[in-house]
Formats: structure tokens, C-alpha cells, sequence
């Protein structure tokens, strides 16, 4: 899938303030190692998502960094404790300098 | 009763039993399938004239991971390619100025159970028709765009979409229309034709063997219905042709071109073995 990498993400759109909620996101994404050829023998160049995170409302919830053996379309499942209303923010980072976003709305009653 | 040949027959039970490979057979799991709340149906009554009780999906012989990763649609890959289908499925090409949507409207509406009846008989060509291939005469005769190329990415994302609006949708093609009925012999005649190197048929492994390992893998019956199917393996949606082709080439025989005549008829028959089994596609396999 050659395609622009586009993120899914799965949020509820609602919780109870203290709830531990679950998010899931996945990105389309070749992540192509770097240790592979071509049929011309020439190693085809290193193309991942390096870098993962997650924010509230500006306050850093989850990351991590990606490596080669990763395998495509990278799936991450992770959970927050909610006390307040706001909006998580996901970032997908490229290695060709691209980043990807999503934001999602939580509100806590 | 005789105390020792109670003794004897229990021996004998132990030894046909492992004869007959018992103690290896990775039999298919007893769970069952729901995918956004519609019922998969992954065991049906198997159709007259196949040697066993029942269809099973392949679901029913994949780890629970695997499992698992079908029944949420949201973690299941294979519904990038949905998605991305949906996109071409909005997006005009060719000389006519035409998308799909520009004839076809609403997907969820015009293409809902459509898939579940492929192949079917196209009196213009003389053959059967899968989606893939209806796809690309609908291209070339009302779009005026070119015909994908088999395994297209593209053509991957649209078969996947148009077949997944008839998810959970039972299998069952139409062998009154046409020729159908002679490509459905001839495809059971390839299904129990012993071929390459190894001297193998499809039956030798998903009708006589099924349940079985092969090397570390389980055997299933071989069925169609989740096509396109993602695979961990290619991290990749893989199409049911080139899945033959694969199939093919493992027995070390020379592969029939995609959407040759002999694969289509092999499409007919496959389908129609698996009929009563719910759509799954995109279906999750190792």
C-alpha cells in the first residue's frame, strides 16, 4: 500500500472523570526496513514511522520509538485515566521528515 | 466380560487411533464469529457430493491472535484497504468523466450482497465473471479507463470493498446461468488433478488432510469466502488468484496466469464448495 499513510484511531467519545479508557490506533504504513533488494540487487532505502505519541491536552501520555522489525501498519492498543474533558493528540512520525495527526475529543462527565 | 480382551480392544482403540494421526490433528476450534454485531456463519452444511458433514471456514483453524484480529474491525488490517476503496470507489476516471459512485450511488445499498454470488455467468464474454474482472469490464465499457492489472492495488482495495458489503452474507453462486455448469467440472476436475513435483491435487490437502499440520501450519478446507484476505505473512491484502498461483507453485507445478481459464473454472468450483459459509472478507489469515 503505496498510499499516503492514513491514521485510524479509535477513542470512546465519552467517559466517567477517573475512568482508565482504551485507545487503539493503526496506521497504513509499508515500514520498510532497509534490509531488503530490489530485483536489481540494490537495497531498497530504510522508510519507517519512527516515532509514536500520544498527548492530553499538551501533557504526554504514551510514546515510543519504532524500529526496522517492525512489521506494516503498525497497530498500538493503550490505555489513559481520564479526569477531565479535552483532546488527545496522536503523532506519527516518518522518517522522511512527514508527520502524521489525528486528534480525537473526549468529553468526561 | 472377559477382563483381558477389554484389555486388547482398549490397545487396538490406541493404536488405530494414532494411525490415524488423531494425537496431531489441530482440529478446528469451536468458537464462533460476530463482526460488528452481524453473525458470521463458519460452519454451514457441506453441499451434495462433498465427502464431509460440513463447511468450515478458515477462521475456525487459525491461532486465537489471528482470531481475534478478524473479530475487531478496527484492528483488522485488511479494512485499510476497505477504506481505501471506498476512496476509488468515489473517485471519477477515465474519458467518460465517471466514478463508480457516478452509476453504482451508495455502495452500502447497490453493492450490499452482490459479492456473495461471484463468479458469475457474463453471456457477452462467455464466461464466468469474478468481481475483480466485472470491475475491470466495468472500467473499460462505461468508465473508458484502463483495465487494472492483476493484483493492482487498487484492484485489491475495490474487490475488498465491494465484497465486504456483503459481509456475513451466505456464499452461494448461480450454476443455472450458462456454461456455469461446465467450468464448475472442469474446476473439480483441476481440484482432484494431481499436479507438479510433488504430485499433488487440492484435495490431497484441504479435502484429505484437512485439520492437519502441514509442516507448522494447520490445513483447512481450503474455502474462498474471506477473499481478499489479509496475510501477516506478505503484510498484505492477497487476492484468491494469486492465492491459487501460490497454492500452485508450493505443489512445484508450472502456475496458470491469473484469471485464465483455468483458475476461473477453479473459482467456480472452490466458491461453490464453500457454499453457506458467510462472506468474510477482509478475512484474517497467518
Amino acid at each position: 500500500m503505496a498510499t499516503t499513510p492514513k491514521p485510524r484511531v479509535r477513542v470512546p467519545k465519552s467517559a466517567a472523570a477517573g475512568e482508565v479508557i482504551v485507545l487503539k490506533t493503526l496506521i497504513s504504513h509499508e515500514m520498510e526496513s532497509g534490509q531488503r533488494k530490489d530485483k536489481d540487487g540494490k537495497t531498497i532505502p530504510r522508510k519507517i514511522i519512527n516515532k509514536f505519541t500520544c498527548e492530553f491536552n499538551g501533557q504526554p501520555v504514551f510514546s515510543c520509538d519504532l524500529d526496522p522489525a517492525i512489521s506494516a501498519n503498525p497497530y498500538f492498543e493503550f490505555s489513559a485515566k481520564v479526569t477531565e474533558s479535552g483532546t488527545f493528540k496522536l503523532t506519527w512520525v516518518d522518517d522522511d521528515g512527514s508527520v502524521y495527526t489525528d486528534e480525537q475529543k473526549i468529553e468526561v462527565a | 466380560m472377559n477382563r483381558r480382551l477389554f484389555a486388547a480392544h482398549s490397545a487396538l482403540l490406541l493404536i488405530v487411533a494414532s494411525i490415524t494421526g488423531k494425537a496431531v490433528l489441530a482440529d478446528p476450534v469451536d468458537d464462533s464469529l460476530q463482526i460488528d454485531g452481524t453473525e458470521i456463519i463458519t460452519r454451514a452444511p457441506a453441499p451434495e457430493g462433498l465427502p464431509f458433514d460440513q463447511v468450515l471456514s478458515g477462521w475456525l483453524f487459525r491461532e486465537a491472535e489471528t482470531r481475534a484480529t478478524e473479530a475487531d474491525s478496527f484492528a483488522n488490517p485488511g479494512m485499510l484497504a476497505v477504506e481505501r476503496g471506498a476512496e476509488i470507489w468515489n473517485t471519477v476516471e477515465g474519458t467518460m468523466g465517471k466514478s463508480c459512485a457516478s452509476c453504482h450511488q451508495d455502495a452500502a445499498k447497490t453493492m450490499k450482497d452482490v459479492g456473495a454470488h461471484y463468479p458469475k455467468w457474463d453471456a457477452a464474454s462467455g464466461k464466468p465473471l469474478n468481481v475483480e474482472l466485472r470491475i475491470n469490464k466495468c472500467r473499460v465499457d462505461n468508465m473508458g479507463a484502463e483495465p487494472y492489472k492483476f493484483d493492482d492495488p487498487n484492484q485489491l482495495a475495490l474487490t475488498s470493498y465491494i465484497k465486504h458489503q456483503s459481509l456475513g452474507t451466505p456464499v452461494g453462486i448461480d450454476l443455472s446461468q450458462g456454461q456455469m455448469q461446465s467450468w464448475w467440472d472442469r474446476g473439480k476436475e483441476l481440484y482432484y488433478t494431481r499436479t507438479g513435483q510433488l504430485n499433488l491435487a487440492c484435495a490431497s490437502c484441504h479435502e484429505g488432510a484437512t485439520g492437519k499440520y502441514i509442516r507448522a501450519d494447520h490445513l483447512s478446507q481450503g474455502q474462498v469466502n474471506g477473499f481478499p484476505t489479509y496475510r501477516f505473512n506478505t503484510a498484505g491484502m492477497v487476492s484468491l488468484h494469486n492465492r491459487f498461483r501460490g497454492c500452485i507453485r508450493d505443489t512445484r507445478a508450472e502456475m496458470p496466469a491469473a484469471f485464465s481459464d483455468e483458475l476461473m473454472a477453479l473459482e467456480v468450483y472452490v466458491t461453490w464448495r464453500g457454499t453457506g459459509l458467510s462472506v468474510e472478507t477482509p478475512s484474517v489469515r497467518q
